[in-house]
């Protein structure tokens, strides 16, 4: 099983409201997603459906829209909504004040 | 020989009198109408849409000519009536024509109160009253100036945000301390006051108007305190006084208003009464949902049958957009009166139930008026509410067994609520006539119940009463809506936004009742376009609302790379500009260059984070963004033309970059690609485009709306003309009325087969005054979007966008 490390990603501000942020770590590639409502999620920055990258997409409600083909994903649990099935990796997020913490896998553990 | 019925007044009372009559007896009586107005009869309610814009005069015709003629009615349009001789049962018209009648119904409405200080005879003060009123004050507004609505109850109200609606600045006079202090508390006015100002309208409480200035058109008004407020129109609305001259000349028995029995006759025989224009019980009505009870008893009465009018408890909704107001019954004080009021300041919401003996009297909701009828029934039918005290203000989904999901909440109102107060229909008339008419639209069920058909505030009752009916069979208004989280179709959105004046995303969404949170990846950028097109130098576009590529200014490619396509204006291109582009692709070890279908260089495969790089140095080399990935210009393809070619008639290849050089930049509906041939032979494929210019000898022929991606078209001819001047000039009206028409994604070809081809050609072509506004307003939008959003980026516009952030560890858990 993976270790997962809490680690520091900036401040909620980095995020855009409705919006994305990548994030680089070991290689991996992780998105940050800030909603309406200012919940912060962080998920595996690739499409169950053709590892699109979802950090591209539009975000409503808690759910993205992928860039390349318009699958619906939730933030939530990463899983593809609707008619489409498969699911991508979330990670665990908490906000401090307005500090943001994910915690992420470790790899080298 | 029939019976000759005489009507004085064609209002909305008369009107509905005659329907009940008809249908009952459609031969009993010989009908004649006299109306001081030159016009058949129409909602009266609905003025307000039309002077806010969301609806014209046909929209709101109750009656058309056709429907008289089909009645075998004599209607006498523009001919007041001067005098009643009940003597000799006869009415006298202006003319001095003279009628007989053997029944008389006077149905005259009232006249609204001008308040009679100085200046109030100046040309630009009005009441609002009928059309001419409203189409007086539309002329007036045009989109500019000032205007002063003295009174801020509900007609004043709807007044002012009809003219704000059409462009001008209002400010709202007021003579008590707070708006409508005759339906709300203070506490409740402030809350209105605060919505009204939040749309742009000045509120004054507490004010006395003192005098109108100006010579013979109104320049402003004076207050008490010594206040001036310059204006160009002065809207009275401080309230209606029944019309009675008439009547009272015949020596009918007259108070505020004409006397009236339950049996709707006034004191003399064979002349009855009814409408705004009677007092019934020592009460004058002004509001339709009572005079619509008068109609029917009367029209039962004047077919002998047995009817009595008992008075009316009444309820009304302020019909302007984003404020909810319900009021509903009585709320003056008196000593065994108590009340019970909630307030949520934060989600804007004001309820205030007055009671008296355990009975409700009056009600008042603010900001969430769904329980309204519910409410008003209680009050019609004395229920004792003794059980419910407790929960009573929080209305119907707390009051045990009903669940919260206000489809049930309709579904659990018993077969004899009040569903239109405006029309007094029940839910049970409107459930049997669904099953027994098989009506499956809201415009079906509209004709044949009444119901939603005047205010249309109890829309949303209506059709969750059709849901619960039709259950899946039911197609709201058979409109293709937008998407799923609204019923709204594009059109409708549109004119909206419009009339409205909704001018961001979540306005949109919160006045159209969107049912998410936030839409979705298909409304949010339609919305969004919509918004830019609209209001181009006032709205901020939404960036979060934009598929990727318009926010990073690239394609978007199967791997998550992204390429890059810069301008070559009109195809040409030079050593130097190929050479800087060689040097960019080995800078950056680019993986694929490719010429592309639009006659320029496409660059493929490049990071994301390495865009803002890519483009400074395409920057320094005079590139700018090409578009390639924008819902706007892209390319302009043209042929060498006159310069080089033998048969070439023009300089195709000049115009071609004119045309991209003044175009490109505004936002369109889909993407819109030119070319420009130098002849017929047409080597630009001018006529699969969505705009061709053929150049011909005697000079351009302008095509339109071809195709040549998911279908194949040849283009419209859309017209001849002279000069290159004039294709720019035809080509930028074309392009700014599809900007303004086309559906967000519907491609000019779509476009033109929706609205007509004709349509289009009659306009671009041959009306020189609308050619010029579209071109007046694509250069208003040009004047903010020509920005090379590249150049942008190099000077750090989203920068956060293309680099990714660095995580610092902190501990290490389980
Ligand atoms: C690059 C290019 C192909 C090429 O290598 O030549 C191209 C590439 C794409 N086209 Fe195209 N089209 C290209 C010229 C055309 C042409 C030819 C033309 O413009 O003369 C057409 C037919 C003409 C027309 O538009 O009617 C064309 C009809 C389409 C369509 C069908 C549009 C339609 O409404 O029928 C799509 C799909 C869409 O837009 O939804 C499309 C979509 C695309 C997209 C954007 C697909 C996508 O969503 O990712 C491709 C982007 C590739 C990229 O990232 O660069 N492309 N595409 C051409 C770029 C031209 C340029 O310089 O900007
Ligand atoms: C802008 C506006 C918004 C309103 N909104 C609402 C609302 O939301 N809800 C609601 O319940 N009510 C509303 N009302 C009130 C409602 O419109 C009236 O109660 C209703 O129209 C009155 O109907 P009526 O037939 O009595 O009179 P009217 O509709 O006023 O008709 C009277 C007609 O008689 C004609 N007439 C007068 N004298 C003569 C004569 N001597 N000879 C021939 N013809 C004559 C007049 O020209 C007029 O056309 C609104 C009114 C206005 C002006
Ligand atoms: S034709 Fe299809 S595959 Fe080729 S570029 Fe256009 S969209 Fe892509
Ligand atoms: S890769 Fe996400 S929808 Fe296809």
């Amino acid at each position: 099983m993976n270790v997962l490390i809490w680690l520091e990603v900036g401040v909620l501000d980095d995020i855009p409201i409705r919006g994305s942020r990548r994030i680089k770590h070991q290689e991996r590639r992780i998105a940050l997603f800030r909603t309406a409502e200012n919940t912060v999620y962080a998920i595996n920055d690739s499409c169950p459906h053709e590892g699109g990258p979802l950090s591209e997409g539009i975000v409503h409600d808690n759910c993205v829209t992928c860039p390349l083909h318009n699958w619906v994903i939730s933030l939530d649990t990463g899983a593809a909504q609707g008619a489409d099935s498969g699911s991508t990796e979330t990670y665990p997020v908490r906000v401090e004040g307005n500090n943001v913490f994910v915690a992420l896998p470790e790899l080298n553990s | 020989m029939k019976e000759k019925l005489i009507v004085i007044g064609n209002g909305m009372a008369p009107g509905r009198m005659l329907e009940n009559l008809l249908e009952t007896d459609p031969t009993r009586y010989d009908i004649t109408i006299f109306n001081a107005e030159p016009r058949v009869n129409y909602n009266r309610l609905m003025l307000s849409p039309v002077l806010s814009g969301e609806k014209n005069y046909a929209d709101i015709v109750t009656h058309d000519d056709e429907w008289y003629e089909n009645h075998h009615i004599k209607l006498h349009k523009n001919t007041p009536i001067q005098s009643i001789d009940t003597i000799h049962k006869s009415v006298r018209t202006h003319h001095g024509d003279s009628f007989a009648y053997s029944k008389l119904v006077i149905a005259t409405g009232s006249n609204p109160i001008v308040v009679p200080i100085p200046g109030s005879d100046l040309e630009g003060v009005m009441v609002y009253r009928d059309l001419d009123d409203v189409e007086k004050m539309i002329s007036i507004a045009s989109g500019k100036g000032s205007a002063v609505v003295i009174g801020g109850g509900l007609l004043g109200l709807e007044a002012a945000a009809g003219l704000q609606a059409q462009g001008m600045s209002v400010t709202v006079i007021h003579l008590a301390d707070t708006l409508m202090e005759k339906q709300l508390d203070p506490a409740a006015g402030h809350l209105l006051e605060t919505a009204m100002k939040l749309k742009g309208i000045r509120v004054i409480t507490g004010a006395t108007t003192t005098e109108i200035h100006g010579t013979s058109q109104v320049s402003g008004i004076s207050l008490k305190n010594g206040t001036r407020i310059d204006c160009e129109l002065v809207v009275m609305a401080v309230g209606i006084r029944p019309s009675c001259s008439i009547a009272n000349i015949a020596g009918l028995t007259v108070n505020r208003g004409i006397v009236v029995n339950d049996a709707m006759e006034t004191s003399a025989e064979n002349v009855f009464a009814l409408g705004e224009c009677v007092e019934h019980r020592e009460i004058c009505y002004g509001l339709v949902a009572p005079l619509y009870e008068m109609a029917s008893v009367l029209a039962k009465r004047l077919l002998d049958q047995p009817a009595s009018y008992t008075g009316s408890a009444t309820a009304t909704k302020l019909k302007v957009s984003d404020v909810d107001l319900y009021s509903a019954g009585d709320f003056s004080d008196s000593p065994d009166r108590e009340e019970i009021v909630l307030r949520d300041a934060k989600a804007g919401i004001y309820k205030r139930i007055v009671l008296e003996n355990e009975l409700i009297c009056g009600v008042v909701l603010y900001g969430d008026t769904t329980d309204g009828p519910w409410y008003f029934d209680l009050l019609k039918k004395s229920v004792d509410i003794t059980e419910m005290r407790e929960t009573l203000v929080y209305g119907q989904a707390y009051q045990g067994g009903v669940s919260l999901d206000p489809t049930a909440a309709v579904a659990a109102l018993p077969d004899d609520s009040e569903i239109c107060g405006c029309n007094g229909v029940c839910k049970g008339t409107i459930v049997t006539s669904i099953n027994r008419l098989n009506l499956t639209s809201l415009d079906d069920v509209r004709s044949h119940t009444k119901a939603s058909s005047s205010c249309g505030t109890c829309t949303g009752l209506v059709e969750k009463l059709m849901v619960l009916t039709l259950g899946e069979n039911y197609n709201p208004a058979a409109i293709t809506p937008m998407c799923g989280c609204t019923h709204y179709g594009h059109n409708e959105v549109r004119r909206l936004i419009t009339a409205n004046s909704l001018n961001s995303i979540e306005a949109i969404m919160q006045s159209l009742e969107w049912n998410t949170s936030c839409g979705c990846a298909k409304c949010r950028p339609a919305l969004n376009y919509y918004l830019v097109c609209e209001w181009p130098d006032l709205y901020k576009d939404d960036y979060q609302s934009r598929f990727i590529n318009e926010r990073v200014h690239a394609n978007i490619q199967k791997d998550g790379t992204y390429s890059v396509v810069p301008r070559m204006w009109g195809g040409m291109t030079s050593s130097q500009e190929l050479r800087a582009i060689a040097d960019v692709v080995d800078k950056f070890n680019i993986p694929a260059v490719k010429v592309t279908g639009g006659q320029r260089i496409d660059m493929l495969g490049i990071e994301k984070d390495d865009l803002p790089a890519v483009w400074k140095d395409l920057g320094d080399a005079g590139f700018v963004s090409g578009h390639a990935y924008a819902k706007g210009l892209r390319t302009v393809k043209t042929c060498v033309g006159r310069t080089w070619c033998r048969f070439g008639t023009q300089d195709s290849t000049g115009l071609g970059i004119t045309l991209e050089k003044r175009l490109w930049g505004s936002w369109t509906p889909a993407k819109v690609k030119l070319a420009v041939s130098g002849c017929p032979r047409n080597c630009a494929e001018a006529t699969c485009k969505d705009i061709g210019i053929i150049c011909v000898e005697s000079g351009f022929d302008i095509q339109f709306a071809g195709a040549a991606g998911l279908d194949i078209k040849g283009t419209e001819y859309l017209g001849h003309v002279n000069t290159e001047v004039e294709v720019l000039e035809y080509v930028t009206a074309l392009l700014q009325m599809y900007r303004e028409q086309g559906h967000y994604l519907e491609r000019m070809y779509k476009w033109a087969r929706r609205v007509g081809v004709e349509k289009i050609q009659s306009v671009i072509m041959t009306n020189s005054e609308q050619r010029a506004e579209y071109v007046a307003r694509f250069e208003l939008s040009q004047s903010v979007a020509q920005v090379d959003p590249w150049a942008a980026r190099v000077n750090g516009e989203h920068h956060y966008e293309f680099n990714k952030i660095e995580p610092k560890p902190i501990r290490a858990t389980a």
